[in-house]
């Protein structure tokens, strides 16, 4: 324990000559290259972790989960995080730590007070302490790493769900991608939010960007279509490809509900259904339409 | 005991379920309205469950009884105003009320129960679009 007391002593001493020499490893190893962060920054970062790493050497041994080191594992995380979202690689993060040791060896071998043996055995006691450091970095960032996949699988969930109102009463959701089961719990919260707010009678589902058909896939649709007609509205499926309606014949998938091909075509059933049509005008007619919509506008 | 009033409303039934249903509201509910039925020769049935928060499978089955019953006794059960959450529940609990007829509220309720009234045959049509 109090042998790293030596080594705390010659941190603060030797500041001076370590803190260039850790920064310039650093930077050989790439650190600033991709302009991520500025060379002050690095100071700075380097020179807190320094100091506290100091502090944490005169009380807290070569253990790195000792509440000594608390002020340090809080230093790393916040670092190791910032850089996970800078867009560092693991690696890159974990040489921020791993790159103190040459610059502190050189140290320990340039004090004459010291015999090899004390070199040697503080040399072997540094090592773990900074390779727990280190670890307890790459840790963090994976961690981090981890948070920001988990986000951006949240927000396509989210964004990749939009219901669009078609005509009064009459609701489109074109999905896109594959349906899993937590992105249809999405889906149809939304569809059934939907219906509700705007009173919507039919409810079309557009299967035209969703790659492959299996018969997961198909339950899911069927437990939305079943849910939706619970509220009172209809479902029509459209969109189903070619080779992906062949799929689901051949799995023996049947969707016991309305399906059109096109998108088109189940607008002018839903149409119909709610008592509307979609006339064409003679052409007269047209032009002086579009003048008075110019006009209009 | 409570029980769930049940409102003459034209030739239909009207059942605004407005409390918590416990099972025994339930069954008590689904006699007074065989019941009704009858002696109003009632010609539908509307439900609303907008208030509903909660359903477990027995109230689940308690509607598709309701809807079984009124057909024998030749009235049509409309289901209106599911919540969401509970037609998310409903499905996931693999009741999918296939013997019942829904609607988002209920005047579209009504329009459905008297649009099968005056035509019957043409609805059914529809239904197999």
């Amino acid at each position: 324990m109090t042998e790293l007391g030596t080594v705390a002593s010659l941190v603060g001493s030797n500041e001076l000559t370590l803190l260039p020499e850790w920064i310039e490893l650093q930077k050989k190893s790439g650190t600033l290259q991709t302009g991520r962060i500025t060379e002050a920054e690095l100071t700075t970062q380097s020179r807190n972790f320094l100091h506290l790493l100091r502090d944490g050497l005169a009380k807290g041994g070569n253990d790195a989960a000792n509440g000594a080191y608390a002020p340090v594992r809080e230093v790393l995380s916040d670092l190791s995080k910032s850089r996970a979202m800078q867009g560092f690689a693991p690696g890159e993060t974990a040489t921020f730590v791993f790159s103190l040791k040459q610059p502190l060896f050189n140290a320990l071998n340039r004090d004459k007070a010291l015999s090899p043996a004390q070199v040697a055995e503080l040399t072997w006691s540094v090592t773990t302490l900074l390779d727990q450091l280190g670890l307890y970095t790459l840790e963090v960032f994976v961690k981090s790493r981890e948070e920001v996949v988990h986000r951006q699988q949240r927000e396509i969930a989210e964004l990749s769900t939009p219901v669009v109102k078609l005509w009064d009463g009459i609701l489109a959701l074109p999905l896109i991608g594959t349906l899993d089961s937590q992105r249809t719990q999405v889906v149809m919260e939304n569809l059934l939010q939907t219906i509700v707010d705007v009173e919507a009678e039919i409810a079309i589902i557009d299967i035209t960007g969703v790659p492959t058909v299996d018969t997961l896939t198909a339950q899911h649709l069927l437990k939305t279509v079943a849910a939706a007609r619970l509220m009172g509205a209809d479902c029509i499926i459209s969109g189903i490809r070619p080779q992906i309606a062949q799929t689901m014949v051949h799995l023996g998938v049947e969707l016991n509900v309305v399906s059109k091909a096109s998108l088109a075509d189940a607008l002018a059933v839903a149409l119909r259904r709610t008592g509307r049509a979609v006339v064409k005008i003679k052409s007269g007619d047209a032009e002086r339409a579009s003048r008075a919509g110019q006009q209009g506008a | 005991m409570d029980r769930i009033p049940i409102l003459k409303f034209g030739d239909a039934l009207l059942v605004t379920i407005q409390v918590d249903m416990h099972d025994r509201l339930a069954t008590a509910l689904e006699e007074d309205l065989t019941g009704r039925i009858v002696t109003h020769n009632a010609k539908g049935v509307l439900i609303d469950i907008s208030a509903l928060e909660i359903v477990d499978s027995f109230i689940g089955r308690m509607l598709d009884n309701i809807a079984a019953v009124s057909r024998i006794l030749d009235a049509d059960t409309v289901v209106v105003g599911m919540r969401p959450a509970v037609a998310i529940t409903l499905v996931e609990l693999g009741l999918s009320l296939s013997g019942v007829k829904t609607a988002l509220n209920v005047e579209r309720g009504m329009d459905l129960i008297q649009r099968q009234r005056e035509e019957p045959e043409a609805a059914d049509d529809d239904d197999q679009d």
